[in-house]
């Protein structure tokens, strides 16, 4: 099967360690997924969009941004599939482009107030920029 | 008894009650916390990529640190704890992964996964016992209705975590119990309070955080425990009808020493 992207596919596997061959397509996933309604892709189709080679919407998606990061949709997959990983994958693939950063540095202060916890900045800074 | 102890950045800065009374909380009951020499930020958030690996180091020296005393490590911060944890897990899974961190670090001798890694919560449990800390107990909290909020990473992923049942927990509401309090049960008391997305997305984490409060609020809660700092900031920050409180603050009430803690 002809597929542009069977670099990227095969760097996202890998280092997600997800085999999507193992989905069966029931959307339990995506069903329990907090971020539902804010992500245009869910859970499901990264699963189902990485392994037919789709992936450049998947990039450009805010849906990477969206993500809780909560961990339900690993634990709640019948099929020990674990979305969130290649959710992870992909976001790592688009932000280690170069000045692809979804979080400046500069655009932090705004976001600040005086009871922010150390972990919202620091976790937004591993999840949105390289 | 000694352990190591992790207190994670936050507790430094803007939660300093919960690192105070939890080391009050811990002589009380027989434990010293001996903090970890020049630990580094966890980072307060797990990546999933196996080829993220600088960005574990911090873990791996707090887990190495805690192996070279032969003692188990401890967190309070919810996140701290669940990026320790599973970092530990991949060391111990993923032989490349292990075999790059420890080429980084080049210890004398190589760190393979050994640290035993508790959450307080999982420390009371397992190694003080919850009867003990019945016993403990001078000013029970009687009559007070508290909601016990496990949110995401206490309990996810449950292969790597095994804290509790991750779609039925009981830690928190036994915790409760033990230090005389009555145990609210309501439906959202693992489901995600959106805080990796405060900044990021503020109206997404209100609307996650106020469907936990609310669901709380109306199964007759009259206040909230957490154990993650960030959990409280979005829970309070996003108009929380009820308090939320660390766990530790009502347990240093309970064992009677949180007015000789200047928190
Ligand atoms: S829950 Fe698992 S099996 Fe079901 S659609 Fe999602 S990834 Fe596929
Ligand atoms: S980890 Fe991300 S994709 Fe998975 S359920 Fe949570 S928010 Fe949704
Ligand atoms: S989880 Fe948070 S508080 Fe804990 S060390 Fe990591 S970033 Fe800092
Ligand atoms: S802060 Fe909220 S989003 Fe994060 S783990 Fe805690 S519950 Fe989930």
């Amino acid at each position: 099967m002809h597929n542009k992207n069977q670099y990227l596919q095969e760097e996202l596997l890998r280092t997600s360690g997800v085999n999507p061959k193992k989905c069966m397509r029931c959307g339990k996933c995506s069903a329990t997924c907090p971020a539902y309604d804010e992500m245009e892709y869910h859970p499901h189709q990264f699963v189902n969009m990485v392994e037919s080679g789709d992936i450049e919407p998947l990039l450009n998606s805010k849906s990477l941004y969206r993500c809780l990061s909560c961990f339900a949709c690993i634990d709640r997959c019948p099929r020990g599939v674990e979305p969130a990983k290649l959710v992870e994958a992909v976001r790592l693939a688009a932000i280690r482009k170069q000045g692809a950063n979804h979080l400046k540095a500069d655009d932090v202060p705004a976001m600040l107030d005086d009871d922010i916890p150390q972990q919202a900045l620091v976790s937004a800074f591993r999840k949105y920029a390289k | 008894m000694k352990v190591s102890y992790f207190p994670g950045c936050t507790l430094k800065t803007k939660a300093k009650e919960l690192d105070a009374y939890a080391r009050k909380c811990a002589e009380v009951l027989g434990v010293t916390l001996e903090e970890i020499e020049d630990w580094q930020c966890c980072g307060g958030v797990f990546s999933t990529s196996r080829d993220e690996v600088a960005t574990k180091l911090s873990s791996v020296r707090a887990l190495k640190a805690a192996n070279d005393k032969e003692q188990p490590l401890v967190t309070v911060c919810s996140a701290c704890h669940n990026v320790i944890k599973q970092t530990n897990h991949q060391v111990q899974t993923d032989a490349e992964f292990a075999d790059k961190v420890n080429r980084y670090m080049a210890p004398e001798a190589p760190y393979s996964g050994e640290t035993a890694v508790y959450h307080y919560l999982e420390m009371l449990r397992d190694l003080v016992g919850f009867d003990k800390i019945k016993e403990k107990v001078v000013n029970p909290q009687t009559g007070k209705k508290i909601a016990a909020y496990y949110g995401c990473l206490l309990l996810r992923p449950n292969k790597v975590m095994q804290m509790d049942d991750p779609e039925n927990p009981s830690i928190i509401e036994d915790f409760i119990r033990a230090i005389g309090a009555q145990p609210v049960i309501y439906a959202s008391r693992n489901e995600c309070c959106g805080g990796y997305v405060t900044m990021e997305s503020p109206e997404l984490a209100k609307k996650k955080s106020n469907a936990v409060t609310g669901n709380a609020a109306a199964a007759g809660a009259e206040m909230m425990v957490t154990a993650c700092p960030l959990c409280r900031y979005n829970l309070v920050k996003n108009g929380s009808e009820i308090p939320v409180v660390y766990f530790t603050e009502l347990l240093a009430e309970a064992l009677g020493v949180k007015e000789d803690t200047n928190a």
